[in-house]
């Protein structure tokens, strides 16, 4: 039989102009700027005194302060490394578990009753537990990042894995598939899209941790800064902290955005 | 390419029957002493109303349900669990979202065929089924008939020593339907398999098989068994307006409860099958 008389159908997949891109990248700079540009007015017009809201030059220039005393990067660094490490902690904990759960009725039954009941235990209760046992180091953070972290990406994905359509994990049996080729073909493609949800909420997640964890208890870090800058009344640099918050964990965001694209590619 | 050879399947006094659905209904018996013997290479039609036990036959002999009574073999060998030498194309596409029509139909290639001759014969599978257009779309930018076209690639793709068909045809249109029926039997009659094929399309099963079956309800019995098989005289291809198949025609419309007059088509008939006055 031939399609001489099928319809064509449009080139499939579109690449995006690069008008678009540039639409896209300017719509999303459109909101901040109007931000930035109410900041500098109600700061220059004087509403609010200094102290309580510093003007984005007085901000910019705090950045610079502490840059030139070598006390950025490092605060940064340290706050980067512990989020990096929580997170992949957590998130490889969360993926292992979660796949354990989803896919074998064994797994589920012993399993996940124990870790739904964990999950419940709002997970800054955790932190003087942490504090006894590893005492105020690193691993005490991380620990804390980590379990932040873990516990959107077990929930998404033991529950992606038991949703994945019965009917197509049947047909790739009968077409002689089985274990890891089995969730190669079929479970992994299917829940690609809830893992990559459930990492991007895991960061999150790690980054509030974080946050909790370095105003806690901490001398370095942007956490850390948050809350010296509040013993010593610097609002400038509290302004700055949270904007480092928000750029880097945009950026760390988009990452887990190039992940998608790739693991896209690659199995799905 | 590994090629089965069509092999022989044997049912011997078949028994299905599924947990009930409610505390008053213990079991649900759907298929009771369904005996049959599929000589290598033949091609068998099964007709019944909806709900019967036609599908649930074709999963016991592609080892993805166990009968619950009786056994069923596949050149001697008692069934237990999916089979090489079989291949299913079930009544749903069952398509992967994910992939593209040519790798759909990829994943029925047999284990170890050879990269090349098997993405040759992905290919000639496609053009048969008339995808070739439509080769890299994924099955939501596909129609259901094409989609059904697909998954039957995917089945035809395994060289199957025994072809289980579901309804292949059931979502084309009258002229893709004759063309993907004589493509049928133009690659059985290349590679013969025994095929299978569950048809609610009367003169479909006249049309394709060497031997047709009814399952039906006996009264008073529970399940379904079957109630009329009768060979299909001539050698294929037939012609689709003969006198001779007219007589069985109407033979196999009253098996299936059906007046003459063909009133009742696809109805299914709660007070079960009467007896047979032919
Ligand atoms: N997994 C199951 N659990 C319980 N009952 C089932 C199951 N599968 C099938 N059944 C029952 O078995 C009976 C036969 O189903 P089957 O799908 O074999 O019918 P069919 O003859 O293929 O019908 P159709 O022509 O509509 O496709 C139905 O009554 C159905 O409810
Ligand atoms: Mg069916």
């Amino acid at each position: 039989m031939t399609n001489a008389s099928a319809p064509t159908l449009p080139a499939r997949r579109t690449r995006a102009p690069r008008s678009r891109t540039l639409t896209v990248v300017l719509g999303g700079a459109v909101l901040p700027l109007i931000l930035l540009a109410a900041w500098q007015t109600i700061a220059s017009l004087g509403v609010m005194p200094t102290s309580q809201l510093p003007s984005p030059a007085m901000v910019w220039n705090a950045g610079v302060d502490l840059a030139q005393r070598g006390l950025l990067l490092p605060n940064i660094g340290i706050s980067v490394q512990r989020v990096f490490l929580g997170f992949a902690f957590g998130a490889a904990a969360g993926l292992f578990l979660g796949a354990i759960v989803g896919l074998s009725r064994f797994g589920d039954i012993l399993l996940a009753p124990t870790l739904g009941a964990l999950r419940t235990v709002p997970s800054l209760a955790w932190v003087p537990l942490l504090i006894i046992w590893l005492k105020y180091g690193e691993v005490s953070k991380v620990t804390l990042i980590a379990i932040g972290a873990f516990f959107p990406v077990y929930t998404t994905v033991s529950a992606a894995l038991r949703h994945v359509d019965k009917n197509l994990v049947e047909a790739a049996r009968a077409f002689g598939l089985n274990g890891f080729a089995l969730f190669r073909t079929v479970q992994l493609p299917a829940v690609l899209p809830s893992v990559i949800s459930g990492l991007r909420l895991a960061l999150a997640q790690a980054w509030l941790f974080l946050v909790a964890a370095e105003l806690l208890a901490a001398s370095m870090g942007l956490g850390w800064l948050l809350s010296d800058s509040q013993n010593n009344g610097r609002t400038d640099r509290i302004f700055l902290a949270i904007l480092l918050l928000a750029i880097i964990g945009k950026l760390s965001d988009a990452l887990i955005g190039l992940f998608a694209r790739w693991a896209n590619k690659r199995w799905a | 390419m590994p090629t089965s050879t069509a092999a022989r399947v044997r049912f011997d006094r078949v028994e299905k029957s599924f947990a009930g659905a409610s505390r008053d209904e213990a079991v649900r018996p759907v298929l009771r002493d369904v005996s049959l013997d599929v000589a290598p290479g033949e091609v068998i039609a099964i007709l019944g109303t909806s709900g019967c036990g036609k599908s649930t036959l074709l999963r016991i002999v592609g080892g993805l349900d166990a009968a619950s009574g009786g056994a069923v073999s596949l050149d001697g060998d008692p069934i237990a669990g999916i089979d090489t030498r079989t291949a299913i194309g079930f009544q749903e596409p069952r398509l992967l979202p994910w992939r593209t029509v040519t790798q759909n139909v990829a994943l029925g290639l047999p284990a170890g065929t050879p990269a090349a001759e098997g993405r040759a014969r992905i290919a000639r599978l496609i053009e048969l089924v008339g995808l070739t257009e439509f080769a890299d779309h994924r099955p939501r930018e596909i129609s259901g008939g094409m989609a059904q076209r697909a998954s039957l690639a995917r089945a035809l793709a395994r060289t199957p020593g025994v072809l289980l068909l579901d309804e292949p045809f059931g979502a084309l249109d009258a002229l893709t339907k004759l063309r993907m029926q004589d493509l049928l039997l133009s690659i059985h009659a290349a590679e013969p398999a025994t095929i299978l094929l569950v048809t609610h399309d009367v003169d479909e099963a006249l049309q394709l098989a060497d031997r047709v079956i009814v399952l039906g309800h006996q009264a008073g019995a529970p399940g379904a068994t079957i109630i009329e098989e009768l060979t299909v005289p001539g050698t294929r291809p037939r012609d689709r307006g003969s006198a001779e198949l007219a007589e069985l025609r109407g033979r196999l419309l009253s098996g299936l409860g059906i007046d003459r007059h063909g009133s009742a088509r696809g109805i299914e008939t709660e007070a079960g099958i009467p007896v047979f006055p032919y």
